[in-house]
């Protein structure tokens, strides 16, 4: 009874492994065959891989969208957690009920979904001369308080006493910040970065917004141009998705536990 | 001498606050709270550019009144009530599966059934979109097994369009949440457990008579995520069915991305729809934190 059990147990998980984990193999190997193998449902890795590499950089600026999704998203990444750190440092080192009440309304702005700002954003970005820029890409994604709030509540463990040496020791507000702040908080630092980094690799309404020209487009965006012709070439198309997925798949498997911490990260 | 000394010190130290503060609070305020202002002014306005005029709330009525529109709220509803509750259910299943101290092979699984995060969200609904075609490995593999004649059109019949979506989130985000449920299930004692289990409790009364209540913030919170999530889905109806066939699995940002970027652009009217759900997503927010607070 309790072997049967266990047993149903485990096939369970299996099979839900199983349709976790096919889509992506059937990815990884239609990438490597002919598009009529991948329609006659072949199911292991072909030799037509270098063949689908030339139609793929052929038909689009692959090359250029993962400079630029990297770019955007590297600088977003750097950027958005010296301020978002800063910021939810801030809040709890130097915590006092006025500080409370503007944590509490940025709260609020979780709530606020994209759609709603987008128009504006875009008006104001267009009028700035923003459209097709880093700048463009990166400001509203720059702060979020999700990031903020994460970096609060681990400020709250930073140890109270090591301040206070630091102070008497003569370092400045912002060196204790930078030199005894971010090495003691380097976890958070790790769980912050990977969904940083991945949330602005995936992003893909607000570059489809903003990004008109063909220079500045994202990896996503490439993606989702390749399925627009009437025939579509499978082998080519899941390398371009395979291509895709390869950065955020190489920071999840070397930092997963710090991408689970960073998701849930802010609910401790 | 002193006490004056430490007023100016703490007084140095709370400008300080504001200080490392102020970029990230200054940037939140530029970038959410004054375009949902500007939201709000363009919602009552018609027209294209500097010739935008005032219109009163004839947008507001308009977008009763669009059969598309109605379409879409109806089409985001159909995924926010079948996939967020299955997608909940079947995470803190695996999760308190997962959970269990004598698993073997535990960290495979878990990596295994969260994996699908690691992908984009254009990336999934482009292959999910390669799958459920016409020549695709789905309808390949019901044919072979004879449960099929002929290939079905999943995409572009109504009901299995919409289907589709459900599934491909799914399979996108029950891994995503399982990790917030596991994570919250590490905080609860495991000897909580092993003495349910000395004093006969059944696995489902476990799950029902532990799991669940402890794990009743972390439930909420999830919830009100998916459902923020999903009131506010693009990538997926833009990408697996383009909204299709004939709008009929559109969602509503998706619709209002057309209205805005796609067709003639009607800031506008898009503005007075953004702020709908704006408006569901404060409201269902809500209902949600009451919900979850009267089971105490």
């Amino acid at each position: 009874m309790i072997k049967a059990k266990r047993f149903l147990m485990y096939l369970f998980l299996c099979i839900v492994s199983f349709i976790s984990v096919f889509p992506l193999y059937w990815m990884v190997s239609a990438a490597t065959n002919k598009s009529a193998d991948v329609v006659s449902g072949r199911l292991v890795p072909g030799t037509n891989f270098l063949e689908n590499w030339r139609n793929l950089m052929a038909n689009q600026n692959v090359g250029g969208a993962f400079v630029n999704s990297f770019k955007y998203a590297a600088i977003l990444t750097i950027i958005s957690l010296v301020v978002s750190s800063l910021a939810g440092y801030g809040f709890e080192i130097y915590h006092d009920k006025a500080k409370d009440t503007v944590m509490s309304i940025i709260l609020l702005a979780m709530m606020v979904p994209f759609v709603a700002t987008m128009i504006p954003l875009f008006r104001m970005f267009s009028s700035a001369g923003w459209l097709n820029t880093t700048i463009g890409f990166i400001l509203p994604s720059i702060s979020t308080p999700f990031l903020i709030m994460m970096f609060r509540q681990s400020a709250r463990s930073f140890p109270h006493d090591i301040m206070e040496a630091a102070r008497i020791d003569g370092l400045s507000e912002i060196r204790i910040f930078f030199q005894m702040f971010i090495p003691t908080m380097r976890s958070t630092y790790a769980a912050a970065m990977t969904i940083t980094f991945m949330n602005a690799w995936n992003n893909y309404l607000w570059p489809k917004v903003i990004m008109t020209d063909a220079d500045s487009q994202t990896m996503p965006m490439v993606v989702a141009n390749l399925t627009q012709g009437y025939v579509t070439d499978y082998g080519m198309l899941m390398l371009a998705v395979l291509i895709c997925t390869l950065p955020t798949a190489i920071v999840f498997f070397c930092l997963q536990n710090a991408f689970a911490e960073g998701i849930t990260g802010a609910v401790k | 001498m002193n006490s004056k000394k430490k007023m100016t010190l703490s007084k140095k130290h709370n400008l300080t606050g504001w200080v490392f503060l102020f970029p990230g609070a200054f940037l939140i305020f530029m970038m959410s709270f004054v375009p949902m202002i500007q939201a709000l002014l363009l919602s009552f306005k018609t027209g294209v550019g500097a010739a935008m005029k005032s219109c009163g709330v004839t947008n507001y009525v308009r977008m009763f009144q669009d059969a598309v529109f109605v379409q879409s709220i109806k089409n985001t509803f159909f995924y926010l009530i079948i996939q967020v509750p299955i997608m909940l259910i079947f995470a803190l299943i695996l999760a308190s599966i997962l959970n269990n101290k004598n698993l073997r092979f535990k960290g495979l699984f878990r990596t295994m059934i969260f994996l699908p995060c690691a992908t984009s969200l254009v990336a999934y609904a482009v292959i999910f979109r390669s799958l459920f075609a016409n020549n695709g490995l789905i309808n390949l593999v019901l044919v072979n097994l004879g449960i099929l004649d002929q290939p079905y059109s999943f995409l572009t019949h109504m009901w299995s369009a919409r289907i589709v979506i459900i599934i491909a989130l799914l399979w996108r985000w029950t891994g995503y949440n399982m990790v917030f449920y596991l994570s919250g299930l590490q905080n609860i004692e495991y000897s909580v457990y092993e003495a349910a289990k000395i004093d006969g409790a059944s696995a489902a009364q476990t799950f029902f008579k532990i799991t669940v209540p402890l794990l009743k913030p972390t439930i909420l919170l999830t919830a009100i995520m998916s459902t923020n999530g999903t009131l506010q889905l693009f990538d997926e109806s833009v990408n697996l069915t383009d909204g299709g066939p004939a709008n009929a699995s559109i969602t509503m940002s998706h619709y209002i991305y057309n209205m805005s970027f796609k067709y003639v652009p009607n800031f506008g009217y898009a503005a007075a729809m953004s702020f709908l759900i704006l408006i569901l997503v404060a409201v269902l927010a809500f209902l949600q934190m009451k919900v979850g607070d009267k089971r105490d």
